[in-house]
């Protein structure tokens, strides 16, 4: 059956045919031409999209394995959601190691995009804490892969955007927590120098960091925002469940609601509405961590022809400049979005050939799609990180050319010796043109 | 309170597999018959790891009626007996075929109509012996009326609800209840090749209705509970203008 499944961003569209996976123990089901497998559909562009293709829709792998309470090994299957996960065992003291900004993409997606969190600078990427997975390939073999077995494929798979075969099941390394909640700190800042100063200090007595900024802010003011930082709670409490905001967006309006005056007014407001001195507050990992899944489904905001997310690394040496310079480029365009992050990553090595994650800032932020002025800002911003030293996020990306790519993740030629010949998908054609 | 205890048959099935996660999550005792057993191993597993106090499998060919009752009698044997039984097996037959392919025709009744009111019964006499229970059947709202679509499906399902009618009058005054599902179009694999529309239902959310009934001991349950109303409708419509009219 063809579905028009989408990724997160809502472009590009591509048409697909759509096979569901339910049985981790039969083989590949039947397809011709070229397949992708895909968990929940939220990463932003075209590394989930097989226009063309077949989509193995891989969600109805969704049974747990085996758990072990004592030690927090976890194994299931690669359709689970992380957020079944966290239901089944934060109340049994487990948390997960590490978790996007988003708690629906499942465990098969977490590795293929070695996900991070804002726990990054602490603890690595996902995969730092994947202990074993199974690949099955479109020839039918399958392998057991961790660091000491197949570990060649362990490297290629985590970070490897699907390509390498399909994630049947995966163990993973669950953390001990006290409890659901987290004691929080927020702090306003005033300009960029701020945040690496708070990122520093930080570092080490918090587990979780992150900031928000206001991407529209200029001069004096670029780089101002709001920055988080926070630890599990050391004590269980018997505080119940936050009520989960019933909020949606029903529909997507004929036309983006993020524009240059709704961006302003929202992002000062922002900043305004957060207090000058810090706060501290005591809150449950779902509005702490996920604020975004408070609002389903609110990439429909960005309108018909959905948006961009823009998602880069620089290095530490060339990070303060460089952000400096993006934040620069972005204000001036007058385009960005109400969330904009920026992030420290840490120095633990991410363990894929083409992992994302590595030490240095991260940025992101979306853009609405208006067509050619998006792309050629993107581009522009694509020359800060190239000449920096960075790379782009593919999970995010939908537009990249294939020459920043190669030039981002020069370990792609080993990586592409790995890739299963009948897998491929809207990103990887384009970035290997 | 002791665990309840829960016999599925057919449990490979995604809704029957939905409605095993829900007593799962609520400290059950599960016993799952399903044809592939490793695949109702995988189930087990998952049950267990989700908070099922006990969770285990067996393989059964329900074409295989002589089977039955040993198969029915491990699971009484190993659960000590079960609050909550639910037959769930079935397939969706082509009826083109069925028109013109007889065999295939009688085989696809015997597995959606005989199979099911053969367990059926030895699972009624296993609760009436016990006096409590429950039987929960998945019938259809296929079996409310003969459509030309769907007919041989329809008729298998109309004689298990039928047969349900008349046990649940005869196990009322033991205790035992029995409970007639009449799902709608739901999105399982059962029916992948349909184009699905605003009509049709996932299996979490059938799983959901059907828990619901059993917690509530109704005798008969639509779900989701809009299809009453649609097969009131289909079920009024004169004969004479239903011939007529393709559906």
């Amino acid at each position: 059956m063809s579905e028009s499944l989408q990724s997160w961003g809502r472009y590009p569209r591509a048409v697909q045919h759509v096979l569901r996976l339910r049985d981790r123990s039969s083989p590949l089901p039947a397809f011709s031409g070229h397949a992708l497998p895909r968990g929940n559909g939220r990463s932003y562009g075209d590394v989930c999209l097989d226009d063309g293709g077949t989509l193995l829709d891989a969600r109805g792998l969704d049974r747990f394995i085996a758990f072990d309470p004592v030690t927090g090994v976890l194994r299931c299957e690669a359709g689970v959601l992380l957020d079944t996960i966290l239901e089944l065992c934060v109340p049994r003291g487990w948390f997960l190691p590490v978790v996007p900004g988003t708690r629906f993409v499942t465990v098969g997606g977490a590795i293929a995009n070695d996900v991070h969190g804002k726990n990054h600078h602490k603890v690595g990427s996902f995969g730092c804490h994947l202990r074993a997975f199974e690949l099955l390939r479109s020839d039918g073999t399958r392998r057991v892969c961790s660091r000491e077995e197949n570990a060649d494929w362990f490297a290629a798979t985590a970070g490897g955007l699907g390509l390498t075969g399909v994630i049947t099941w995966a163990e993973l390394q669950l953390k001990p927590v006290p409890g659901a909640w987290f004691d929080t700190e927020t702090i306003r800042y005033g300009q960029l120098d701020d945040f690496f100063q708070l990122s520093a200090e930080s570092e080490h007595a918090f587990d979780y960091t992150v900031a928000w900024i206001d991407c529209t802010a200029r001069g004096e003011a670029l780089g101002r925002g709001v920055f988080s930082r926070g630890n599990h709670a050391p004590t269980p409490t018997s505080v119940g469940e936050p009520r989960e905001g019933g909020l949606r967006m029903p529909f997507a309006p004929p036309f983006s609601l993020v524009n240059g005056s709704s961006l302003r007014a929202f992002n000062t407001l922002y900043f305004r509405r957060a207090p000058k001195t810090s706060r501290r507050a005591h809150e449950h990992y779902r509005p702490w961590l996920f604020p975004l899944d408070g609002i389903r489904d609110w990439n429909r905001m960005y309108g018909p022809r959905g948006f961009l997310q823009y998602q880069c690394v620089l290095p530490p040496a060339a990070a303060h400049d460089g952000v400096h310079e993006l934040l620069g480029r972005i204000s001036a365009s007058g385009s960005g979005s109400f969330l904009a992050v920026l992030k420290q990553l840490g120095a633990i090595r991410s363990p894929g050939l083409l992992s994302f994650p590595r030490l240095g800032t991260t940025l992101a932020l979306d853009f609405a799609n208006r067509g050619p002025a998006t792309f050629e800002l993107l581009d522009r911003l694509d020359e800060v990180v190239a000449a920096a030293g960075g790379a782009v996020y593919p999970a995010k990306d939908a537009r990249m050319s294939g020459e920043r790519f190669r030039g981002y993740f020069p370990a792609w030629r080993q990586f592409s010796e790995f890739t299963d010949p009948a897998l491929s998908s809207g990103f990887w054609r384009r970035v290997m043109q | 309170m002791n665990s309840q205890r829960v016999l599925i048959i057919g449990a490979t099935s995604a809704i029957a597999e939905a409605v095993a996660r829900l007593y799962a999550s609520r400290g059950a005792s599960l016993y799952l018959i399903a044809r592939d057993p490793a695949r109702a191993q995988a189930i087990a597993q998952d049950l267990q790891v989700r908070g099922a106090e006990a969770a285990h499998a067996d393989a059964l060919d329900v074409s295989d009626l002589a089977a039955h009752a040993g198969a029915i009698d491990r699971a009484f044997n190993t659960l000590g007996g079960a609050d909550v039984t639910l037959i769930a097996h079935g397939t969706l037959p082509d009826q083109a075929r069925c028109d013109t392919d007889n065999d295939y025709a009688l085989r696809e009744f015997s597995l959606n109509g005989t199979a099911t009111i053969a367990l059926a019964s030895r699972i009624a006499q296993k609760l009436e012996s016990q006096g409590s229970g429950t039987l929960a059947v998945i019938s259809s709202v296929a079996g409310d009326r003969g459509r030309a679509s769907n007919y041989l499906y329809g008729s298998a399902k109309g004689a298990v609800s039928t047969y349900l009618s008349g046990l649940r009058q005869r196990l009322n005054a033991r205790g035992v209840n029995v409970l007639t599902i009449k799902p709608g179009f739901v999105d399982t694999p059962m029916t992948a090749a349909f184009k699905k529309g605003l009509l049709w239902a996932k299996p979490d959310q059938i799983a959901r209705g059907i828990v619901h009934a059993i917690d509530k001991r109704r005798s008969v349950v639509y779900l989701p509970w809009f299809w009453r109303g649609i097969m009131a409708v289909i079920r009024g419509i004169p004969e004479f203008v239903f011939r007529r009219i393709k559906l």
